[in-house]
């Protein structure tokens, strides 16, 4: 079911949530085109990650609607919205411990497949051919972002710039119109990041949209289609890059932080 | 887990009971057995509940009770057909778990351990109150035997059989679903619950479903406890024997299946072999308890199998192969 | 003037309706309904700020109960004083809880709340364990802190000890209200419990804090336990139900809560004395647990609401 191009994937409408007397986002609207990449910058606390919650139904607004694929979200369950074509990463990585790296993210294929409890103790042939159709898919998304290699090994020993990896790999193999990424270069080295850079264009060249949170203004600039900015909680400027670099309320909101983060 | 390696454990595990069966002459050590037998179903239904999906039941006997006594109460008092009345034990239990799993695993948090604690206590009490059907605090007796096709299933050699062919079975369903899509979505909710839900997960019900299935083991041992001994009293589905599940999950391993039977063997038999156990038995347990949880989270074997791992990797210098 | 007139007999007619034979048993019940109550209450607040500080449920704590009671009654078999056997119980029981939490949780590698909740599981079955093999199965009594003379309010008896009780569990909440409230360690542990992190880098060392919880837990169970032995003898398993109870009525109130671990104490203490006096004794056990089913399914938050 995809829109026609030129449609707007997501939309937010005045979505404002407080937490006891913090406005944490207030009345923000803004809309993803379907195919960009939009990025989402302002200073620490300024309610991004408050924001990407809202979106993958974490938390509920209080006001306003957010609209994804023409129908309206807010307030159902965050895997409900997952199942709708959703998927996210988190800013501090949130793998599965106790399962290796493939095994992460063949939980990513859960919304795409079907064997419940009871086909899975009984090991019935259609079952074990999902199964099979699971893994391979999984070892897809391992391949695409370079950790095929690594299928088996325990998902808790890798190091972060991996683990971020794994984390995508694990939110594509669902398959996903939107995919929410927050703060994925957070803790990664030039080259890392040059190789996140290279992947998040190539979501766009597969029709992925992406939604990104991100500090690092270089990697930003070169990636993203849109910028939205916040501050407190409120956004201040919403355009192409070009226009938000020079928009004077930004600079005044960073007060004189340095572009290349 | 590879075919090949799961195949060798299913022949072994079928060789040893088989063979037991044919070399053992004593009735008692059958009977042991088939205690072993039945607190083993009890384990590994908690332990999918307790050591994968993280949920704690305080209250496991419960089921076991419940299982019993309709069983019992249907077949002494009211004539019914056992394997009837098993399957009327797995229905009333596995409604008892919805019922109570609903609103308990809705919420965030330890609230199942309460509310299974809660109703623990609660059908205790009841099945000793309600004398009138259950026979109150000295118990049911007149429980007849399990037949299969006529052949009635009197001894406890006999039993053994279908004892251990009923956890040959559960065994195999158990480690199927912790590979499965199931087991792996329980596990994953395990360890950070919301990047399961970010997934798709619904874990509030995934959660429901292993514990109503943990519950339908349970409902399934006692059943089976109830026409191996032809008599059940309510004091033995009391905390304390939900605590005694507990521990035998801990011991041998949470999220271990072969953990579940290992636990279940060292704490039937323990008891049994050290008579003089008896009054240090409750000592013991909660040793246990502190001792493996405080140390050797992952149980007995796995613990073991940790610390191996951990001094060979120091010997080799640190290093990760 | 006139107020003191109509109080005349609205007290008059009061003491005149008390001595109507419907009512009487109707009082005894709600006296024993709140002594009971009282103990509950203690207990419940022993779990709450163990909760509190660590948002962790130490089952062991009716055991703490238990060993005050019996560790009194030791001690008075010693030094046939009450006073002394008194604070022996409580200051010996909560070098247990100190040492409980020093040896039984502070090792952890792995604090998952669930590990906790079994390793206090697991302590509170030793516990009682090694009470069985110290003092046996018997039951001991201990003497009534004032004697055993009953008094009369009406028709109900009420006996000297349930005003012990009564009155000791309002003085202790009072004094932990004021120690949470006004004094800088009691401030410091709640600041704790709301926001470890923070609390540590103000200055507060968590450790110690977590320590006093389970001391202090220890030192209120401990107390009700000393309470009520008077009333329903020391044996080595009276702290399991206590506990349970006890538990209970911390999560009917609100668990974390001061004023919800009194409130939910005093509820199930009179919820199970009507229960058992009207409809059946047999029952009464299972009040506490129905209770705390109602609650967790209807209002999990306790009825005070608690803290999150």
């Amino acid at each position: 079911m995809s829109l026609p191009p030129d449609q707007t994937l997501l939309e937010l409408h005045e979505v404002s949530l407080a937490f006891g007397g913090l406005q944490a986002v207030e009345r923000v609207s803004f809309v993803v085109p379907e195919g960009a990449v939009k990025a989402v910058i302002g200073p620490n606390g300024a309610g991004k990650t408050t924001l990407f919650h809202l979106v993958s139904g974490f938390l509920s607004p209080q006001q306003g609607r957010i609209i994804f694929q023409a129908a309206e979200i807010q307030g159902l369950p965050a895997h409900l919205i997952a199942r709708r074509g959703i998927a996210r990463t988190f800013q501090l990585v949130q793998l599965f411990d106790h399962l290796t790296v493939l095994e992460n993210v063949m939980v990513g294929r859960h919304r795409l497949s079907r064997a419940g409890l009871l086909a899975g103790a009984l090991q019935l042939p259609r079952t074990r051919a999902e199964e099979r159709h699971i893994r391979a898919r999984a070892m897809e998304a391992l391949e695409f972002v370079g950790l095929a290699s690594r299928a088996d090994q325990s998902a808790a020993v890798l190091p972060l710039g991996l683990k971020r990896l794994l984390e995508i790999a694990r939110a594509l193999a669902t398959e996903p119109s939107l995919l929410l990424l927050d703060e994925p270069a957070s803790g990664l080295d030039t080259v890392e990041t040059e190789r996140l850079k290279e992947m998040i264009l190539a979501f766009k060249e597969q029709g992925l949209t992406t939604l990104l949170v991100e500090h690092d203004m270089g990697l930003t600039m070169e990636v993203a289609d849109e910028i939205a900015v916040l501050n407190y909680g409120k956004l201040i400027a919403d355009g192409p890059p070009r226009a938000i670099q020079k928009n004077p309320e930004v600079i005044a909101a960073y007060l004189g932080t340095d572009w290349q983060a | 887990m590879r075919f090949a390696g799961l195949l060798n454990r299913w022949v072994i595990f079928a060789i040893a009971v088989l063979a037991l069966a044919a070399g053992l002459d004593n009735e008692y050590y059958f009977t042991l057995l088939n205690f072993i037998g039945i607190h083993t179903l009890l384990v590994v239904g908690l332990n999918l509940l307790l050591g994968y999906a993280g949920q704690i039941s305080l209250g496991h006997a419960a089921f076991f009770g419940l299982g019993a006594y309709a069983s019992g109460i249907l077949t002494a008092t009211y004539g019914v057909n056992p394997w009837l009345a098993l399957l009327a034990g797995l229905a009333i239990s596995g409604l008892a778990a919805l019922l109570i799993g609903i609103p308990a695993l809705k919420l965030r948090g330890y609230y199942l351990a309460m509310a299974t604690l809660g109703f623990g206590i609660i059908v205790y009490i009841v099945l000793n109150e309600a004398s009138h059907l259950t026979g109150g605090p000295s118990g049911l007796s007149g429980i007849p035997s399990l037949s299969l096709a006529g052949f009635p299933l009197n001894t406890a050699r006999r039993l053994y059989l279908l004892i251990w062919l009923a956890v040959g079975v559960i065994l195999a369903l158990s480690a199927n679903l912790v590979e499965s899509r199931t087991g792996r979505a329980l596990r994953a909710l395990h360890d950070t619950e919301a990047a399961a839900e970010s997934l798709g997960v619904d874990t509030a019900r995934m959660k429901l479903k292993i514990f109503i299935w943990s519950a339908l083991y349970a409902s399934l041992a006692g059943s089976l406890y109830a026409h191996t001994l032809n008599f059940i009293a309510p004091a033995s589905f009391g905390f304390m024997f939900s605590i005694k599940l507990v521990t035998m999950v801990v011991l041998g391993g949470m999220a271990s299946i072969w953990g579940s039977l290992l636990g279940a063997g060292v704490l039937t038999v323990l008891p049994e072999v050290l008579t003089a156990f008896h009054d240090f038995e409750v000592i013991i347990f909660g040793a246990i308890l502190m001792v493996v949880m405080i140390f050797l989270p992952r149980g007995l074997v796995r613990g073991l199998m940790d610390l191996r791992e951990f001094r060979r990797y120091k010997r080799e210098g640190g290093s990760l192969v | 003037m006139k107020n003191l007139v109509t109080d005349y007999w609205l007290l008059a007619t009061g003491y005149w309706l008390l001595t109507l034979p419907i009512l009487a048993p109707l009082l005894q019940y709600f006296i024993s309904g709140l002594t009971n109550g009282a103990v509950y209450a203690l207990i419940a607040l022993g779990f709450g700020i163990i909760y509190n500080a660590t948002t962790i449920i130490n089952f062991a704590q009716g055991e703490m109960v238990m060993l005050g009671a019996l560790c009194a009654i030791s001690i008075y078999h010693l030094i046939p004083s009450l006073p002394i056997a008194f604070l022996g119980g409580v200051i010996i029981v909560s070098l247990v809880g100190l040492l409980f939490e020093r040896l039984a949780l502070r090792p952890v590698q792995d604090p998952a709340p669930i590990t906790l909740i079994i390793i206090t599981v697991g302590g509170a079955v030793f516990i009682k364990g090694v009470a069985m093999l110290i003092w046996g199965k018997e039951a001991y009594p201990l003497p009534a802190f004032s004697g055993d003379a009953p008094l009369h309010l009406g028709p109900a008896t009420i006996l000297p000890q349930n005003l012990w009780v009564l009155g000791l569990t309002v003085v202790l909440v009072l004094a932990l209200e004021a120690f949470f409230r006004r004094t800088l360690v009691g401030k410091a542990m709640r600041a704790t419990a709301y926001n470890p992190r923070a609390a540590r880098l103000v200055g507060i060392a968590a450790g110690r804090m977590v320590q006093l919880s389970f001391g202090l837990s220890a030192a209120l169970g401990a107390g009700a336990g000393i309470l009520i032995a008077p009333l329903t003898l020391g044996v080595y398993d009276m702290g399991t139900m206590l506990g349970l109870k006890g538990f209970s009525a911390a999560i009917i109130g609100g668990l974390g809560s001061l004023l919800g671990g009194v409130l939910g104490g005093l509820l199930l203490g009179l919820a199970e004395s009507f229960t058992s006096g009207l409809i059946s004794s047999g029952y009464r056990d299972a009040v506490a647990f129905l209770l705390l089913l109602v609650v967790l399914f209807l209002r999990p938050q306790g009825l005070v609401g608690g803290r999150q």
